[in-house]
C-alpha cells in the first residue's frame, strides 16, 4: 500500500467551503454552552464565544486551515464497500457533499508552528462524526504512517459514537484503531488527543482516551453514555456541567483545557518537548 | 461452519428476534460455567484503585490441570444479586479489575479466558465520573499488548463497547443463543427509526446472531447449547485446552501480531 498515494497538498486552505462562512455576519447566534446571544461576526476567526470561551463546532477543513501552516491530506479517496443498509448510501453521499470530506475524519501530515505531525481531525458535521469503517481505516492508517515515519500523532476527536448503519463493523473499529495505537505507543512515539465538542460513545471508549497527553477545548462535552440514557437509568437529573471537560479535568481524565486560539502553540510546545535528545 | 447438534435438527431455526430473547434468559450462570469447566477456582477481588465491582468475577483456576486466569461478567442469580450487579453492567472499576487480572496473567504466563454476558457498560453518574470510557479504552488497548493467549466467550448478551472491552482477544466464541452487537435492538430501532417497538425488525437487520457473526469473521466458533450443561462444559474445556496449546506455540511477537491482524481486517 502506497501511503503517498492520494495525497493532496493544500497550503492554508481558505475557509470558504465551510458552513460557517455561509452564515451571514449579521446573524444572531446563541452560545450552545452559556446561551449568550451574539452576532456571528463576533465569534471571530476562531469561532469562540466571547463570554465563556466555548468553541463553536468547526468543520475539519476549517480546523486544519486555522491550525496548520501546511497540510498534506492522505487517503482522501479510499473507497470501501459500504453495507447495504436502507438509506445509508444516500446519507453518506449527502454528508460527503456537505463537508467536502470522504469520511468523518480528515487525516494527513501537517506542520503546526514548525512541528511536523500526523494530524487527524474528526468532523461532527459528517454524520455526527460517527465511527464508520472508513473512519476507523483512515485513523488506523494515520497511526501506521506515523509509526513508519516516526511522527507524533495529534488527533482532534468529535463524534456522536458508533455508525449504527454499519453494525458490528463499527464496533470493530474501536479495536482496530487501538491496535494501531498500541504499535505507535511501543515505538515510543507521542500520541496527543484534543477532545472537542462533542466526543461520546465508542470514540470515548477507545482512541479518545488512549493518548499520552489529553488536551480539551473549553466546555466541550465528553462522555461515554448519553445524558438521557443515564437520566432514565438512574432516575435523576444530571448537573449542568456533567460530562463537560472542566468536570473531566477535576476527575483526572484531562491534562489541560486550552482555548482554541492557543491550541497550535501549546501542541507545538508539547511535541517539541518530546523530541528525542541524547542525555 | 456452524454444526447443528442433533437436538436441534427437528426444530425450526430461531429468528434473530428469538435469539435476542433467548440470549437474555438465565440459561447459564457465570459461576456455573466456571465450576463446570475449571477446577480449583479462586476468586480475586478489587481493582486496587477504587473498589470491587461484583458484576465482574475474576480469579485463577486450573484447566485440565494447567493454570488460567478467568474474567467473567455475571448478571446475577436472584433479584438482589441482579440488582447489585446491575444485570451485568460493569462499572469502570469492574473493567479495571479485569485489567489488573490481565496484567497478572501476563506476568505469570497464564492464558486468559473471558466470559461475557452484558447489555453494556453501566450508564451511571458515578460510572461517567470515574471514567467509564477510559476504563473500556484501556482494557482494549492493554489487551492488544498481552503476550499470553486470550479467548473470549460470549454466553448471553454481548452489548457494545462494554462487551468489546473483554473481547479484544485471539479468538471470540459465542454460545448458540448469544448475541453480539453495537447496541440493543431497542436502542437501534429508537435511534434509527425513532421507534423502540420495532426492535424485532431491528434484530433482523443488525446481524447480531452467532451465525451472522461467524460469516463476517467477527467470531471463530459457535458453541452448541444443550440442556445437558455438563456436555456443553466438557466441549468448551476440551476446545479451550486445544486452542491454548496451539496458541502457546506462537512466540509472544507472533501472538501479538496475529491478534492485531485479526482486528486489522475490519
Ligand atoms: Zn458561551
Amino acid at each position: 500500500m502506497d501511503l503517498y498515494e492520494n495525497q493532496r497538498s493544500t497550503s492554508k486552505i481558505k475557509r470558504d467551503a465551510s458552513v460557517n462562512d455561509r452564515i451571514p455576519d449579521g446573524l444572531f447566534l446563541a452560545c450552545p454552552y452559556c446561551g449568550t446571544q451574539m452576532y456571528n461576526k463576533q465569534l471571530g476567526d476562531y469561532r469562540v464565544c466571547a463570554k465563556c470561551g466555548y468553541g463553536f463546532r468547526l468543520q475539519a477543513r476549517e480546523r486544519v486551515a486555522l491550525l496548520t501552516d501546511n497540510f498534506e491530506e492522505m487517503d482522501a479517496d479510499i473507497e470501501m464497500t459500504t453495507p447495504d443498509f436502507p438509506g445509508y448510501a444516500e446519507k453518506l453521499a449527502r454528508a460527503k457533499s456537505q463537508t467536502d470530506l470522504g469520511e468523518s475524519v480528515l487525516t494527513g501530515v501537517a506542520n503546526i508552528e514548525g512541528e511536523q505531525v500526523a494530524l487527524g481531525v474528526m468532523d461532527s458535521y459528517f454524520m455526527m462524526g460517527s465511527l464508520g469503517s472508513m473512519t476507523g481505516e483512515k485513523i488506523t492508517r494515520l497511526f501506521e504512517y506515523a509509526t513508519a515515519h516516526q511522527l507524533p500523532v495529534v488527533l482532534f476527536t468529535a463524534s456522536g459514537g458508533a455508525r449504527m448503519q454499519e453494525g458490528i463493523n463499527s464496533l470493530m473499529q474501536m479495536a482496530k484503531v487501538s491496535a494501531a495505537v498500541a504499535a505507535h505507543q511501543e515505538a515510543g512515539l507521542l500520541y496527543l488527543v484534543v477532545l472537542t465538542d462533542p466526543t461520546t460513545g465508542g470514540v470515548t471508549a477507545s482512541f479518545a482516551m488512549q493518548g499520552d497527553v489529553t488536551l480539551a477545548e473549553p466546555h466541550a462535552l465528553v462522555g461515554f453514555a448519553g445524558a438521557r440514557v443515564i437520566e432514565s437509568t438512574i432516575h435523576e437529573k444530571l448537573p449542568k456541567d456533567f460530562q463537560r471537560v472542566e468536570t473531566l479535568l477535576e476527575n483526572g481524565f484531562v491534562d489541560k483545557i486550552v482555548p482554541r486560539a492557543e491550541l497550535g502553540q501549546i501542541i507545538a510546545k508539547i511535541v517539541k518537548l518530546h523530541h528525542r535528545t541524547e542525555i | 461452519m456452524a454444526v447443528n447438534i442433533g437436538l436441534n435438527l427437528f426444530r425450526h431455526e430461531l429468528t434473530p428476534a428469538e435469539v435476542v430473547k433467548k440470549s437474555r434468559e438465565d440459561r447459564f450462570f457465570a459461576r456455573e460455567i466456571i465450576d463446570g469447566i475449571f477446577t480449583d477456582f479462586i476468586e480475586f477481588h478489587g481493582d486496587r484503585q477504587s473498589g470491587d465491582d461484583m458484576s465482574v468475577i475474576g480469579g485463577i483456576a486450573a484447566l485440565n490441570g494447567k493454570p488460567v486466569t478467568i474474567i467473567a461478567i455475571d448478571k446475577g442469580i436472584d433479584i438482589n444479586d441482579k440488582l447489585s450487579k446491575r444485570n451485568g453492567s460493569p462499572e469502570p472499576w469492574g473493567y479495571r479489575k479485569a485489567q489488573r487480572l490481565m496484567q497478572q496473567a501476563n506476568k505469570f504466563h497464564r492464558p486468559i479466558v473471558t466470559f461475557i454476558n452484558t447489555p453494556g457498560a453501566f450508564p451511571g453518574k458515578t460510572a461517567e465520573a470515574q471514567g467509564q470510557g477510559e476504563a473500556i479504552a484501556k482494557s482494549i488497548l492493554e489487551s492488544m499488548k498481552l503476550t499470553v493467549p486470550m479467548i473470549a466467550i460470549i454466553y448471553g448478551e454481548g452489548g457494545s463497547g462494554g462487551a468489546l472491552a473483554l473481547a479484544t482477544s485471539d479468538q471470540v466464541w459465542m454460545f448458540q443463543n448469544a448475541t453480539y452487537s453495537i447496541l440493543s435492538p431497542e436502542g437501534f430501532a429508537s435511534i434509527l427509526w425513532k421507534d423502540s417497538k420495532r426492535s424485532d425488525e431491528a434484530a433482523g437487520v443488525m446481524g447480531l446472531t452467532p451465525k451472522d457473526l461467524l460469516n463476517k469473521n467477527v467470531i471463530e466458533y459457535i458453541i452448541p447449547e444443550s440442556r445437558n450443561h455438563p456436555r456443553v462444559f466438557n466441549l468448551i474445556r476440551k476446545r479451550l485446552d486445544d486452542e491454548f496449546t496451539r496458541l502457546n506455540e506462537l512466540t509472544p511477537d507472533e501472538l501479538i501480531a496475529q491478534r492485531r491482524a485479526r482486528f486489522r481486517a475490519f
